[in-house]
């Protein structure tokens, strides 16, 4: 789970006036400065868990207080979202709702799983994170634990999702959202691991992938996600960097079914600050990339360098 | 103070030859090494497991591969012989390119441990060829000294060259090899590389071979 730089300056700019407004009120406090409350390194990264007035973040980084919020929550309101890419994940259910078997890959925070299991109770949720640490920080600040409903596989994504297949697993919602200090692992995001995804779909299922807009990068997974599944929805907002990949092996549904099912799920998502029927403009499955860049697969992934 | 040599002493382009050998696989060790990382990680991931399974099976076949290289230095040292140990290199990359995938998949269903399973199939993978291209550093040696006074500095050029091949092929892969090619193109004009460099070694070993024999 992971937000890009492009939204980091604009998340800070609330807690900046927040500290200005306290300075000003006469009331000298640490109340909207940002601090770490704790930080450990793990076999993978450095973990750092950081607040301010408003809100608690876990970060990957090696230089304090830089680099990019892996999670958010706001300390008042645990349901808010803060992030527009959690909303636009949340988007999907537009596409198909209901899920009965989730996998996400990735915990950070836990925002995703917190939002699931709240919308979806009697949903089995399953989590692929292959830091303990991580798993360790966002049950100790996150209020992340597992339960009968959800369990968490303590490994690398891609073998949890091939073993899964080889077992003739079934999900009815994949949830991608695994990051590392810069982006996406290079051998999650190739076309033999999406085959690997598509399996575990069976004939309805969806995935949800949580990627960036910015980089070189983005035409290139466009093009495998096309390869794998044809056609899929993209949700983008211009005030975010992130950009929600909804694919399915089944036909996408037309706008008018999109509309309907907006109008159907209501207010359900009101209480995570999200409007269905706000999200639907963001909603698209236009060819919006450049069709000549090379599909990324196991033997071919410049992952690295076109990130930058 | 020139002892007499059993070996007739070699011309000074092989020496150049051997230096340039060293440093090709040099490079070509370092250069699979790093793809191995990508190889395993569909089957076994990106854990910390699998960088300390990939090194320790690079570090224990070079270790094997010098003891074995430095014992057959012992019996008759020539080019010629220099040559076969790049070729079966090329010739043992092989399963690595055609049957990798198979192999990895096999060890994936039986092998549940990530820390083992990927020590398996580095070791499967990656040891033969390794172990022979270790032999090379120590025959180069042998090959290249023939006063015992200079053998250390003989030793040293030898690493130095032969090392600066593996800094510049973990670079040249790191950086832009991966960004044109394909992980088994990569593999493949390595193996046609060993090749090359173990047929030019055999060339010109064996005409050595034949040309002191005449005048005498």
């Amino acid at each position: 789970m992971k937000t890009p730089a492009l939204t980091t300056k604009s998340r800070l700019a609330p807690a900046l006036w927040l500290l200005l407004l306290c300075c000003s009120a006469g009331t000298v406090q640490a109340q909207g400065q940002l601090r770490t409350i704790h930080q450990e390194r793990s076999l993978y990264r450095n973990i750092l868990v950081t607040e301010d007035g408003s809100r608690r973040c876990m970060r990957f980084t090696v230089a304090e207080l830089d680099g990019q919020n892996q999670s958010c929550r706001f300390l008042k309101d645990h349901d808010k979202l803060v992030f527009p890419y959690a909303k636009m994940v949340l988007t999907s259910l537009l596409v198909q709702d209901h899920p009965k078997r989730i996998l996400i890959v990735g915990l950070g925070g836990g925002t995703l799983v917190h939002t699931y299991s709240t919308l979806f109770p009697q949903a089995n949720i399953i989590i692929a994170e292959i830091d303990a640490a991580v798993v360790k920080v966002a049950h100790t600040y996150f209020d992340f634990t597992a339960t009968n409903k959800i369990s968490v596989a303590e490994e690398d994504g891609r073998l949890y999702v091939k073993r899964a297949g080889l077992r003739g697993e079934k999900f009815d919602l994949v949830i991608l959202d695994a990051f590392n200090g810069d982006y996406i692992p290079e051998h999650l995001m190739t076309a033999e691991f999406f085959e690997e995804v598509k399996k575990l779909l069976g004939d309805s299922g969806m995935v949800v992938a949580n990627t960036f807009s910015g980089s070189r990068l983005y035409s290139a997974e466009s093009q495998t996600y096309a390869k794998v599944f044809g056609k899929f929805f993209n949700i983008r907002m211009n005030t975010s960097g992130n950009r929600i990949i909804v694919a399915t092996p089944q036909a996408l549904p037309d706008a008018a079914t999109l509309k309907q099912r907006a109008a159907a799920l209501g207010d359900r998502l009101a209480g995570f600050d999200v409007s269905l029927d706000e999200m639907l403009q963001y909603i698209h499955a236009d060819t919006d990339w450049d069709t000549k860049e090379r599909v990324i697969t196991d033997q071919y992934s410049p992952v690295n360098q076109l990130n930058n | 103070m020139p002892a007499k040599s059993p070996t007739p002493v070699a011309p000074r382009h092989h020496n150049t030859l051997v230096l340039c050998l060293a440093f090709i696989s040099g490079f070509i060790i370092m250069a699979i090494e790093l793809l191995g990382g990508r190889i395993l990680a569909p089957y076994f991931g990106s854990s910390i497991y699998v960088w300390g399974s990939i090194i320790t099976v690079f570090m224990l076949s070079l270790s094997l591969g010098y003891l074995a290289g430095g014992h057959l230095s012992l019996h008759q040292p020539r080019l010629s012989r220099y040559g076969t140990f790049y070729i079966a290199a090329a010739v043992l990359l092989l399963p690595l390119i055609f049957f990798g995938n198979e192999i990895m998949e096999a060890l994936f269903l039986r092998m549940q441990d990530p820390r083992y399973g990927s020590l398996l199939v580095s070791m499967l993978l990656f040891f033969l060829p390794t172990a022979v291209m270790g032999m090379i550093a120590p025959y180069s040696v042998r090959l290249l000294v023939v006063e015992h006074e200079r053998s250390g500095q003989i030793a040293g050029l030898l690493y130095f060259i032969s090392t600066l091949g593996s800094a510049f092929g973990t670079l040249a892969t790191s950086f832009y090899l991966v960004l044109w090619f394909e992980v088994n193109q990569i593999l493949l004009t390595m193996a046609v590389a060993l090749l090359l460099a173990g047929a030019l070694a055999l060339v010109v070993g064996r005409k050595a071979a034949i040309t002191p024999a005449l005048p005498s």
